[in-house]
């Protein structure tokens, strides 16, 4: 009664998410790497390779649809297909912000920075380590994980609300920090977005694992 | 959620095997509990529990309750027969009488005492109504019954059945010996049919038990290994024994 040909395609499923998971680590890592440095290369091929992770994001999707459709998944094999097509939009979302992260790097081009760069580096850090709990909790289908996991987005949250009062500082003591700033504050918005799809991914994990959905970080 | 029938420490042996263990299960009123599992874990068995049908095999013993509107069905006082006639039953093949359509459905309520022509008309007509035959066959009543389809012959049955105006409608497999689309016809059936009646169904087929049913018990070796609204069963059982069957990782 055993099915093969269909819990090997699950199994395929499985490593499509984690390769997408390792991607979007790879896009938010070089996209801070591109900003710190303004490193215009570096930027362009994170916008060239997020082709990759919506390239990714559809065969996961097309395939997970046809799963449904030819064999009727139950029980946790339909959480696991849910749960695929959900972060899949989750992680080419978070791909899209680095790749819009790296065109601001582009728009900043040479100009110096008006402040040095910690907050921000310690946003993608974050983003990073969320990503990867993630994965680690969805590979073992660990509730605990993927709680702490989530957990992280408090921290990106608090660093995002204290770069908006520093940049607000800074464009009000003197116009010129205006464009700059703004640029600033919008990777910073895009961190702080980030850290809100990988919370959707965490609650998805959660659903995989146990059936429960739950609400995490209101 | 009001129980119509529940089964109590519910044990059945044919001689000295023992088929049933220790059953329990609500069966609630107006809803349809489907009872699922592989081939000879009890599931047909328990059913037939539910009417006495298994009386009428040889040497076969149970001990425990069935409770319908809380009385014991297995009460000494209780007659099989007027039991049957609240608890009627379908089974996996149509098995309509080799006589009109008409007859067929009078059947019953004629064996039951009703004489009376327009009351019998009356009784032929809504039953097919219920039964979603009628527009097909009103103008061929009176032709032999074996010469309908056997998706109409398994709703004739139907309607046969509602005709002695029941309570509980128990199906075995009903679906199983039919084409797609008069699957779809019954299962449609089956959900109208609730609405009057409470309805307990067997069947193989998980996708049609996800469908139709309200709750579903999950039976393995004459053990009830999980009971629980369907939509739990299907999306997150409790037990692994379920979640390993349901998605074809058993054996």
């Amino acid at each position: 009664m055993t099915n093969k040909s269909f819990h090997d395609n699950l199994e395929e499923t499985r490593n499509k998410i984690l390769k997408m998971g390792n991607l979007v680590d790879d896009a938010i890592g070089s996209a801070i790497t591109a900003l710190k440095s303004r490193n215009k290369d570096v930027a362009e091929k994170i916008i060239m390779d997020d082709e990759k992770i919506d390239k990714l994001e559809l065969e996961i999707e097309q395939n997970c649809l046809s799963l449904i459709a030819l064999q009727q998944p139950m029980a946790r094999d339909l959480r696991f297909i849910g749960t695929a097509i959900k972060i899949n939009t989750d992680l080419e979302r978070m791909g899209d912000y680095a790749a819009n992260i790296s065109k601001i790097v582009l728009s900043i081009g040479d100009e110096p920075f008006i402040k040095p760069l910690i907050d921000l580096p310690r946003m993608a850090e974050l983003s990073q380590e969320m990503v990867r709990k993630n994965m680690t909790a969805y590979i073992n289908r660990d509730r605990e994980m993927a709680i702490k996991a989530a957990a992280l987005d408090h921290e990106i949250d608090h660093l995002y609300n204290q770069i908006f009062r520093d940049l607000l500082v800074f464009m009000t003591k003197d116009s010129r920090n205006i464009r700059q700033s703004t640029y600033l504050l919008m990777a910073a918005r895009h961190f702080e977005r980030i850290g809100d799809h990988a919370t959707n991914v965490s609650e998805w994990i959660i659903y995989m694992a146990t059936g429960e959905r739950v609400e995490l970080n209101d | 959620m009001i129980n119509k029938m529940e089964a109590k420490h519910l044990d059945f042996y044919y001689k000295d095997t023992q088929a049933l263990f220790n059953i329990n299960l609500p069966v609630e009123k107006n809803a349809v509990t489907a009872l699922i599992g592989p081939s000879g874990c009890g599931k047909s068995t328990f059913l037939r529990t539910l009417n006495r049908m298994n009386d009428v095999i040889e040497k076969t013993k149970v001990v425990g309750e069935v409770l319908m509107d809380n009385k014991n069905i297995y009460d000494p006082d209780v007659d099989p027969v007027e039991l049957r006639k609240k608890v009627g039953m379908v089974f996996q093949q149509p098995n309509p009488f080799p006589i009109s359509i008409f007859d067929n459905i009078a059947y019953g309520p004629r064996i039951h005492g009703i004489k009376n022509k327009q009351k019998l008309q009356e009784l032929v007509e809504s039953s097919l109504k219920s039964a979603a035959l009628w527009d097909e066959v009103k103008d061929r009543l009176h032709d032999s019954a074996l010469g309908l389809s056997g998706g109409q012959q398994q709703r004739l049955v139907i309607a046969r059945v509602l005709a002695v105006e029941p309570e509980m409608i128990l199906m075995d497999e009903p679906a199983s010996a039919l084409d797609p689309i008069s699957t779809s016809k019954l299962e449609e059936l089956v959900r109208e049919l609730k609405n009057n009646y409470t309805i307990v169904i067997v069947t193989h087929n998980m996708q049609q038990a996800a469908r139709i049913s309200d709750y579903t018990s999950f039976f393995l070796n004459g053990k009830l290994i999980e009971y629980d609204q369907t939509n739990i069963i299907f999306t997150a059982p409790r037990e692994k024994q379920t979640e390993d069957y349901i998605t074809g990782r058993f054996g």
